[in-house]
């Protein structure tokens, strides 16, 4: 088979969710660092978002099993540490996506603007860490519910 | 220029630190006063296990036996430990555990900064990632630690308590020897001993905010950065860390 282009590959990824939030896929996140071949081999870069992030080896399972299902044989997957992810990396396509999906988007501010329910701006963080590693838990204080924010790192 | 003998022993102070408060805090899981302390400890454990992997995976390759992190963490007893006592001492009360994490994310935090600049790029990569979850961590300890101390009569009380039997452990993680020497000599990492004033500043800062006094008398438990000796604590809680590898070999997912 004709060696498929590295734009190519890329649109593939962006089809591969992430394991914990489904809505955005690993392009989305930020977290696919490098698409390159180096002769016959496909090689990809992937940065961990938390260091023990527990989603890192399923992320690595899916995308092999995208890129083999994609007719891929030669495939390397690459740690690269550096340098560390950061919420910068998020697509604005991610952002709106986390948004409507009920998670506030991170905020340079380190803040959440809104609430991602009613859109209030009455709110209360309730700590820090989350139901994931990239999460803190805040609250609307209008509409009384509890929301996931994707801290800023 | 350092051999590989002494850097792998900075890698595995490192790598042991995490992992063992990290094993310490995941005790936690499921007993926390209330939920969202419970979560927030379990994904402060679970970073610290996240960093043990990318130390003391390196680690196994300075070593050069083809050893993996988890062989390392797994399959060693505790005189080859290299963590500091104060990661190994019990959990306590809520308020002894997280004035411990403190204690522990002040120097954590001053320590990856300065490894940010390592000679060896390796470290200060794992530095890089490191550093900006302990920065997460050493703000919800410091703040846990002044809302608790400022609290009500008991709170405060236990977190003094909880400061008068951590503060003999704290002097260890600034104890410097031939091994530091070597990481100075080779720019890898910064002697313990000069990171003390700026920890003294930091923490004096919270523990004032925090209405606790620190103790006046600064002698240190030492031993366990060096392997010379252990606290008791450390044989039982690798008996329950280690234990399925030590009884089903070779096991895994």
């Amino acid at each position: 088979m004709e060696q498929p282009s590295v734009e190519q590959v890329w649109e593939w990824l962006d089809a591969v969710p992430d394991p914990e939030i489904p809505v955005i896929s690993l392009v989305d996140l930020g977290i696919i660092r490098d698409v390159a071949w180096e002769g016959e081999t496909l090689t990809v870069a992937v940065t961990p978002t938390y260091s023990g992030c527990p989603a890192t080896s399923i992320i690595n399972m899916d995308i092999e099993t995208a890129l083999r299902g994609h007719g891929i044989e030669k495939l390397e997957l690459k740690r690269q540490l550096s340098p560390p992810w950061t919420t910068d990396w998020l697509s604005d396509k991610g952002r709106a996506r986390l948004e409507e999906y009920g998670i506030a988007p991170p905020q340079p501010a380190g803040g959440p603007t809104r609430c991602p329910h009613c859109g209030g701006t009455h709110l209360e963080k309730l700590s820090q860490f989350g139901s994931t590693p990239c999460k803190a838990q805040w609250r609307c204080r209008d509409c009384l519910e509890p929301f996931d924010y994707f801290k800023c790192i | 220029m350092a051999d590989n003998q002494q850097l792998f022993q900075f890698l595995l102070r490192m790598g042991d630190n995490t992992l063992i408060l990290g094993h310490r805090v995941s005790e936690w899981c499921g007993h926390s006063p209330i939920l969202e302390e419970d979560i927030a400890l379990a994904n402060t454990a679970l970073d610290l296990i996240g960093q043990t992997q990318m130390w003391l995976e390196l680690a196994g390759e300075v070593q050069g036996e083809g050893k993996s992190a988890d062989d390392l963490a797994f399959l060693r007893d505790v005189w080859d430990f290299r963590n500091v006592l104060l990661t190994e001492v019990p959990n306590g009360d809520f308020g002894r555990t997280m004035m411990r994490q403190f204690l522990f994310d002040a120097w954590h935090s001053i320590m990856l900064g300065r490894l940010l600049k390592s000679s060896d790029s390796r470290i200060a990569e794992i530095a890089a990632k490191a550093s900006k979850e302990v920065a997460y961590h050493l703000e919800r300890s410091g703040d846990t630690v002044v809302g608790l101390g400022d609290g009500t009569e008991e709170s405060h009380a236990r977190m003094q308590e909880a400061l008068d039997y951590l503060w003999p452990y704290v002097g260890e993680m600034f104890a410097s020897d031939d091994i530091d020497a070597a990481m100075v000599q080779a720019g890898i990492a910064p002697d313990p001993a000069g990171l003390r004033d700026e920890y003294d500043a930091l923490v004096g800062r919270f523990l004032t905010e925090a209405t606790l006094t620190i103790p006046d008398n600064n002698w240190a438990h030492k031993g366990g950065r060096t392997g010379a000796m252990h606290t008791e604590h450390l044989g039982h809680l690798l008996t329950q860390m280690q234990w399925l590898q030590r009884a089903y070999p070779g096991a895994s997912w």
